[in-house]
């Protein structure tokens, strides 16, 4: 009972916030939006019980993707008659997209009729280990049976990270960065002197 | 807690909700309380190491200076400046808030005492620690005013920084317990230290990341010397600069129950929780929650002692420690604690 009712408060939740994005005039109401979609969509996956997945969801989306966009979306000077004008234009490629999408989820539906997929062999080996916790599970599975497509996920990841920071490298002539280790060893004897001219003399530097 | 409801003769489900609502309130409340004292204990040690006197007009020793700040902020009037987004603004010290008490859920007080006894409860305390900084950039971006909106990137640039370096920070926490759940993360710290001493603190590996995780819970919940989001001399007040009464307070309260809810961390993850600090029979007659208080004072007092003596940091230096410093030391302990643990706890 108190399933189903949290399970259709959270899923129109969603859906609600989804329709939300895409109808805010103010694209930082859309990310808000969108945010909220995804904290909701973490409370339907505690539902399933696939409770890591969900932190991991508000940990990495809500989080982080989330606070970026926002950033972005924030510091940008956005000019809403301009975005509306280009509505016309754009709507053909829309409408195709929104079909596809339609086609995807209509083809998705008469194949679950059809019946489900067993996912694995047959004998259950790469089944969740029964009565263990999700960390656990998903653990067992990520670093035993699919160790070399992991790192090799990892191994991808770092490309790309190391490609975006090559992209974005500029070495600039004579950068005045601090250094702190340099700064923190100066003495006093180092950058001061005592003198004690005669009256009228002068210091010479 | 719902044994006790079920033998008043209720149905097992209506007694799980009725201890649900009094385990929140029993900790909502006290710590509400215990917010208004620490911000009095805040002003008093921050006087006294400035040699000034503190609050010491309204009630004995100043006591119930909180008490009375807050019925004056009650009492003030709601001011919405015209250019704000009007929903946001209202809603932004809400999220600040509400989302300081969320954390307290999966703190254990007690052995038994927790309100929610998750296999991911250090997961869960991460998730929400980064919702906390929503309250603070939608604040900022609402006002439709510069320094509110300055301190509002600043916010967000500096919680994602440290935030990386806090998890790693924590996965060498459940590497070394084992597990995530926090009421197990406090038991495998009993008699960790030669078999006397509880706590993760005492622990060469633990040592240096316990000293990390209280400078990023200073820079994560922007308090002195990491309070660049609301640097007085450069930002005015920063994402708080146009909030007025109740929606002011709400503000001042969740940053306080976050500063609370970092010292308990430290505390539970290193200092042994509710344990006592040695292992020895008799110092386990006083209650838990007693030594998980004292714990919690002592690193309140060390985060106001830090407010009172240390200056504020330079943004780029405070994004320096972040990046550079932080991350790199973090990611170089996982790697040392788990292979400290694959050769001594898990050697084949």
């Amino acid at each position: 009972m108190i399933q189903t009712i949290t399970f259709y408060l959270f899923s129109a939740l969603v859906i609600a916030s989804a329709c939300f994005v895409i109808m805010a005039r103010n694209p930082v109401h859309s990310v808000l939006w969108l945010i909220l979609a995804f904290f909701n969509a973490a409370a339907l996956m505690v539902l399933v019980g696939a409770e890591f997945i969900a932190m991991l969801l508000v940990i990495v989306y809500v989080g982080a993707v989330a606070v970026l966009f926002l950033f972005v979306v924030m510091m940008l000077d956005i000019d809403f008659s301009e975005l509306r004008a280009g509505f016309i234009k754009n709507a053909p490629l829309g409408a195709l997209i929104a079909l596809v999408l339609f086609v995807e989820l209509f083809v998705g539906l008469v194949a679950w009729n059809a019946g489900g997929v067993t996912l694995g062999t047959p004998d259950g080996t790469s089944a969740a280990v029964e009565g263990a916790s999700n960390i656990q599970s998903i653990g067992a599975l990520l670093y035993g049976k699919y160790l070399f497509l992991f790192e090799a996920a990892g191994v991808i990841l770092l490309v790309a990270m190391v490609g975006a920071i090559v992209l974005t490298l500029r070495h600039r002539p004579n950068p005045r960065s601090q250094n702190i280790a340099k700064q923190v060893s100066r003495r006093p004897e180092d950058a001061t002197i005592n003198t004690r001219p005669e009256v009228g003399a002068g210091v010479k530097l | 807690m719902t044994d006790f409801f079920v033998n008043l003769g209720m149905s097992y489900e209506w007694a799980w909700f009725v201890a649900t609502v009094c385990g929140i309130l029993l900790i909502a409340l006290p710590l509400m309380l215990g917010v208004a004292m620490i911000i009095y204990a805040d002003r008093k040690i921050w006087a006294a190491m400035a040699l000034r006197r503190g609050p010491n007009v309204v009630g004995p020793f100043g006591l119930l200076q909180s008490f009375a700040d807050g019925l004056k902020v009650f009492l003030q009037e709601t001011i919405v400046p015209t250019a704000a987004n009007k929903g946001l603004f209202l809603i932004a010290p809400i999220i600040t808030f509400t989302v300081a008490l969320m954390a307290w859920a999966v703190i254990p007080f007690n052995s038994g005492a927790i309100l929610a006894d998750i296999n991911i409860g250090l997961l869960y305390i991460l998730a929400i620690s980064s919702l906390g900084v929503y309250g603070v950039v939608i604040s900022g971006w609402a006002s439709n005013s510069k320094y509110p909106f300055f301190s509002a990137m600043r916010a967000a640039a500096q919680m994602i920084s440290y935030e990386v370096s806090i998890g790693f920070i924590l996965v060498c926490v459940i590497l070394y317990a084992g597990s995530s759940n926090m009421y197990q993360i406090v038991e495998a710290q009993r008699g960790f230290g030669l078999g006397i001493v509880n706590g993760f603190f005492f622990n060469i590996l633990l040592f240096p990341i316990f000293v990390m995780f209280l400078i990023s819970s200073l820079a994560e919940t922007a308090r002195a010397p990491f309070d660049l989001t609301e640097a007085e001399s450069e930002l005015v007040a920063g994402y708080q600069t146009e909030y007025s009464s109740m929606s002011f307070a709400l503000f001042w309260l969740g940053e306080y129950a976050n500063v609370l809810l970092m010292c308990t961390l430290n505390a539970v993850l290193f200092f042994g929780g509710y344990l006592p600090p040695l292992d020895i029979g008799f110092l386990y007659v006083i209650p838990g929650f007693v030594w998980l208080l004292l714990k919690i004072l002592f690193f309140f007092f060390v985060f106001s002692w830090v407010k009172a003596t240390v200056p504020r940091f330079r943004y780029d230096q405070l994004m320096r420690l972040g990046w550079k410093v932080f991350l790199p030391l973090s990611l170089l302990f996982v790697v040392l604690t788990s292979g400290w643990l694959m050769f001594t706890r898990f050697a084949a």
